[in-house]
């Protein structure tokens, strides 16, 4: 029995699991040993490749073509209710992100039931959400919702098809952002978007998808979702239009 | 700052003063993982300009929680792979410059003075090894490059990129794979 390429590979980045055993096989192996070498052979060469040095002034450079462009991009404060943080740990299960995303959603409907149902004022009483109030909510609403999107579907994009493929969680995620995906869509709609309005229907077919599918998917059955994924190249429209809400986000009026 | 006084107040430009150290220290570490994971001079420059922008946004937000280098390392990371993601749906696939014209342009490699044939068939490996690295995707070639280049370890890979530890180590496997397909031939 001979080691796997993937064995070889997590010991030569010293990740393997049982890496002992992999080490007394290697020494007992000369198959083993020969592609475990040759596997070496490549990184080695990859480590080879030429590294660029951007020169001594480098850092100086930078700040001169920088120093004009954060004149006009004043960091953002703290109590401007900025609310994505751009660590890439900001991991999809951060509650704080849910919670607002379903805070805004009620928000949404709130707003557009205030302006749909509540009574005319004659003597005014109260005061609708004005109409930019609510725009910058359901943008911020719909990037967080693009966000964790993105989340599931590179997931599963990246997942490598094997015999079988315990999916329950993504499932469960995409089940919960469905219904917020529809909410977001006929909003945008209303709102007269009809870019994020395609995009949001586009992605409700394969989170629809991803929901009603098996909690274990087999090879065939993750491909296909994998090619629905490609095939429609939603990951890229996510990011474009996701860009496009955070670019009116910093905006200081929203849209 | 000459001139930018007056249009900006104290304590911007002390928050500026600051920031201009962060770029100072950390340019060209974050230069060499731009250019590892776009595999070209302009995007790598590109990818430098927009980390340092996106962190001064945050900048206020940032508060020392962790290492500035780690901070915007992983800015970095994300502002690549939206290029790659960008630059691979507007060309089908990330355009790498030619190993030999790009070090001649801005990337000199070390020159160890070897024989002809040693010099052409390391040239043919960086081809292979050029291509190869362009055919990978964009979360692929991520996830190698902080592996291999970084030494991040699979966990820090997965928080990084937003996928499990098995994507992850999924994305450096099949990027290995690939690389060893196009240079195990000449080696």
């Amino acid at each position: 029995m001979h080691l796997s390429e993937e064995q070889l590979v997590w010991y030569r980045y010293g990740e393997a699991k049982g890496a002992a055993a992999i080490g007394e096989h290697l020494a007992a192996c000369a198959t083993c040993r020969a592609a475990y070498q040759s596997l070496e052979r490549v990184l080695a060469a990859v480590d080879q490749m030429p590294a660029p040095d951007p020169g001594e002034n480098y850092a100086a450079a930078v700040w001169q073509r920088l120093e004009p462009r954060l004149q006009q991009c004043r960091p953002a404060q703290r109590d401007e209710g900025a609310v994505r943080s751009l660590t890439l740990t900001a991991l999809f299960a951060t509650w704080r992100r849910l919670a607002l995303a379903a805070a805004m959603a009620v928000l949404i409907v709130a707003a557009f039931l205030l302006g749909r149902f509540w009574p005319r004022p004659q003597t005014v009483a109260r005061q609708p959400i004005p109409e930019q109030v609510r725009e910058r909510i359901l943008l911020v609403a719909v990037g967080e919702h693009l966000e964790r999107s993105q989340m599931i579907l590179i997931e599963l994009a990246n997942a490598n098809p094997g015999p079988q493929l315990d999916v329950s969680s993504e499932r469960q995620w995409a089940a919960d952002l469905v219904g917020d995906n529809r909410l977001y869509r006929q909003a945008a709609a209303r709102a007269g978007d009809p870019a994020i309005t395609a995009v949001l229907d586009d992605l409700e077919r394969v989170l629809l998808e991803i929901a009603h599918s098996p909690s274990t998917l087999s090879g065939g059955e993750l491909e296909r979702i994998q090619r629905q994924i490609e095939s429609g190249d939603i990951l890229f429209k996510l990011r474009v239009v996701e860009s496009k809400v955070r670019r009116q986000e910093e905006k200081p009026n929203g849209l | 700052m000459p001139g930018s006084e007056a249009a900006v107040s104290r304590p911007e430009i002390g928050r500026q003063e600051e920031f201009r150290l962060l770029v100072e220290q950390h340019s060209r570490a974050l230069f060499g993982l731009a250019w590892r994971m776009t595999g070209n001079q302009q995007d790598a420059e590109e990818v430098v300009q927009e980390t340092f922008l996106r962190a001064y946004r945050s900048f206020d937000r940032f508060d020392g929680r962790a290492q500035p280098g780690t901070w915007l390392h992983r800015i970095a990371v994300n502002c690549a792979l939206d290029l790659l993601r960008a630059r691979r749906h507007d060309a089908g696939r990330v355009e790498l410059q030619a190993a030999g014209s790009d070090a001649g342009d801005a990337v000199p490699a070390r020159d160890t003075a070897p024989g002809p044939e040693r010099l052409l068939l390391s040239a043919e490996v960086q081809r292979r090894l050029t291509a190869a690295l362009g055919r990978l995707s964009p979360t692929e070639r991520a996830a190698f490059v902080l592996r291999h280049y970084q030494g991040c370890p699979i966990e820090e890979i997965s928080r990084e990129l937003r996928m499990s530890e098995n994507a992850a180590k999924n994305c450096v496997f099949r990027a290995v794979q690939k690389l060893r397909e196009a240079l195990q031939p000449l080696l």
